[in-house]
């Protein structure tokens, strides 16, 4: 009995297409946001949790801490200042300090960053739990004048071994002054890590004072093109600062004592961060802004179930009618009030369903720019349990609803009789 | 022989009206009886149907449908009832829109058991055969949206759902006052040879005198009802 009721409720709204499509269409669009919202929340999450492993602590010029680890992590944001080069020896040649990966930021390439570091970066950098940089073609950096460029680098501009860029001085798209007089070649491309290396050209810290002999006083100095670059290779390129120095430790339970002794350095102001304990920071600052987001989004789910609502009340004037037959040919008030409650879940269900469709053709769709743009990963997030409960949980509020209109309904058959007065 | 529907002093009053619409000392209808019920706008017709249906409950007396007590029955049992032994033929506005003729013909089918075991073979099939029998057998007429059918053609088709499953009891409501006088005597007589075929009682309701004729026995229900005075006939009737 209930099935057949069903499939009335079902030729019911196939009748009404029209507004059960633009209802289906208000909670397709509400259930898309939602799950949009927490999918990129999650990527996002999971793109950072998984970026950097392995590195004990991350040193840098005094700052926020959350600061340090973004741009020195992932490349968000500026550097303020910078660490000496002798304050970067000094952690170095530290007793407890294993090994050392000192990095420099500041250029780019067709928008992509150019990260000065030693090849201890291919050795060291770990991602998503301890997986170390892979290489798909070439090897490090050897010459002064090589590159080794990630997946995302080589993808967009379409560059292969050999492939000559020209950085950028400073971090614009285009109208920058650029270091044209010092190109650089590509010797090595990564294997995809989707982490911010796949966007990120490595080359040697030399490398970044070398393109710089005539920028000391922060542009261009008209005499740098007439130094020729034998010149340059004679010079003395050791940096004289670095943006970040990433460390590992011998004994990783002398990580708080090491920390204070860099937070004490008497050289100069230095920090050092705890990546995780940074992470955690960074969490506590975006999660009011994600739980503002995921409240808004809440109630445009909310308002899409109200548009169930509205299309079955506005429905159920016309259907007085419709009720009384029912109620002729032997329908019970009961079934009258499941008919309306049925039509109602159908809608929830049908539109729940199409908006997780949705979530996953626009994630398909624009993945790869998200990803490309901000580093967040929303590929891999196929279809998961969240969309399960999701469906469930929004069929199961339109079938609530829909016992509005359905006792409405019912109190009505009961009081109509046979016969409507219209 | 038990009689199909028994009334005995039945009073009947609207919610917030302040006098009876229905004051009758006594109604039958036999098996197999084919009664017209004539009455003007206003003499409680509709009332009358709602009480017989099991859908309205007096404030006083006794009716009996197929000898059970309805005024004693649960809400249940009178739906089934209704649903089990009459079928209902409105004055307009008969079928489910969202549903195919075939469909609403069987429609009936899907609410009691008992007329669904009373059809011999599948419901569609029976469907087809008492529209056929009504006269609408072009399969590209039973293809239209119930909609787009005639009154007439309307008309037809909520007697064959009427008469489906065999039921008792047909009930019809001044099922003829939108048909011009030609489709009027036609589907009065169609109507009366399935029900007669199938055993079926019947009680057809009009306003129209012109139609006692084409049945066994008339009642008045301005002479039974004795809260239909001249006077009250501006009461909400439909």
């Amino acid at each position: 009995m209930n099935a057949s009721i069903l499939g009335l409720a079902w030729r019911s709204l196939m009748n009404r297409k029209g507004s059960a499509l633009l209802t289906i269409l208000a909670v397709a669009l509400s259930v898309a946001l939602f799950l949009g919202v927490e999918k990129a929340r999650q990527g996002a999450r999971e793109g950072f949790a998984t970026t950097i492993s392995g590195t004990h602590l991350i040193a840098g010029a005094r700052t926020g801490q959350v600061n340090l680890l973004l741009y020195s992590v992932f490349r968000l944001g500026d550097a303020t200042a910078e660490i000496s080069w002798p304050a970067y020896e000094w952690l170095e040649n530290r007793e407890d300090v294993a090994w050392t990966v000192p990095i420099s930021l500041g250029d780019s390439h067709r928008g992509f960053r150019v990260l000065g570091t030693t090849p201890a970066y291919f050795e060291h950098y770990k991602y998503a739990g301890g997986d170390s940089l892979e290489f798909a073609v070439g090897s490090e950096f050897d010459d002064l004048f090589d590159a080794v460029i990630g997946a995302e680098v080589a993808s967009e501009l379409g560059y292969e071994l050999g492939s000559e860029m020209v950085l950028t001085h400073g971090l614009g798209r285009a109208g920058l002054q650029t270091h044209e007089n010092r190109p650089f070649r590509v010797v090595g491309v990564l294997d995809r890590t989707g982490t911010p290396v796949d966007r990120t050209i490595h080359v040697s810290l030399e490398a970044i004072t070398a393109i710089h002999v005539g920028w000391e006083t922060g542009t261009k100095n008209p005499m740098a093109d007439s130094i020729s670059e034998e010149m340059v290779r004679g010079f003395d390129l050791t940096p004289r600062t670095v943006t970040a120095v990433f460390i590992g430790l011998k004994q990783p339970g002398r990580i708080l004592s090491v920390k204070r002794s860099i937070d004490t350095y008497r050289g100069e102001p230095m920090m050092a961060v705890l990546p995780g304990v940074a992470l955690s920071q960074l969490w506590e600052v975006s999660s009011v802004a994600e739980r503002a987001l995921l409240g808004v989004s809440l109630f445009v789910v909310a308002v899409g179930l109200v548009s169930i609502l509205t299309s079955i009340l506005t429905s159920l004037n016309a259907r007085r009618r419709e009720m009384s037959i029912l109620r002729a040919v032997g329908a019970r008030p009961a079934h009258i009030f499941f008919l309306l409650v049925a039509e109602a879940a159908l809608l929830g269900l049908i539109g729940a369903l199409a908006g997780v469709l949705l979530v996953h053709v626009l994630l398909f769709a624009a993945g790869p720019v998200l990803a490309a743009r901000y580093g967040i990963n929303l590929i891999g997030t196929g279809p998961g349990l969240m969309d399960v409960y999701t469906v469930l949980a929004v069929t199961g509020a339109a079938l609530m609803m829909g016992g509005i209109p359905a006792w409405l309904a019912f109190r009505r058959s009961l009081a109509d009789g046979l016969t409507v007065k219209l | 022989m038990t009689a199909l529907v028994d009334l005995k002093g039945v009073r009947f009053t609207w919610p917030k009206q302040p006098r009876p619409v229905l004051d009758l000392a006594e109604f039958t209808v036999l098996p197999g009886e084919r009664v017209f019920l004539r009455g003007p706008s206003g003499s409680g017709k509709s009332t009358l149907l709602g009480l017989i249906s099991g859908v309205l409950a007096p404030q006083a007396g006794e009716i009996h449908l197929m000898g059970e007590d309805l005024v004693a029955a649960s809400g249940a049992r009178r739906d089934r009832l209704r649903a089990d032994h009459l079928g209902i033929i409105f004055q307009l506005f008969n079928l489910v829109p969202y549903l195919g003729v075939v469909a609403n013909v069987a429609l009936p089918l899907r609410f009691s058991a008992r007329r669904r075991a009373a059809v011999q073979g599948a419901p569609d099939a029976e469907a087809r055969r008492l529209l056929a029998a009504l006269g609408l057998s072009d399969p590209e007429l039973l293809e239209r949206r119930v909609i787009d059918l005639s009154v007439g053609q309307q008309q037809r088709v909520a007697a064959a759902r009427a008469l489906i499953g065999a039921p008792d009891l047909v009930i019809a409501d001044e099922p003829t006052s939108a048909l011009d006088t030609l489709a009027r005597d036609q589907f009065i007589t169609l109507l009366s040879e399935e029900a007669a075929q199938t055993g079926a009682g019947l009680l057809f309701v009009s306003h129209d005198p012109g139609l006692a004729s084409h049945f066994e026995r008339t009642v008045d229900l301005m002479e039974i009802n004795r809260a239909a005075q001249p006077a009250s006939q501006g009461e909400s009737a439909a």
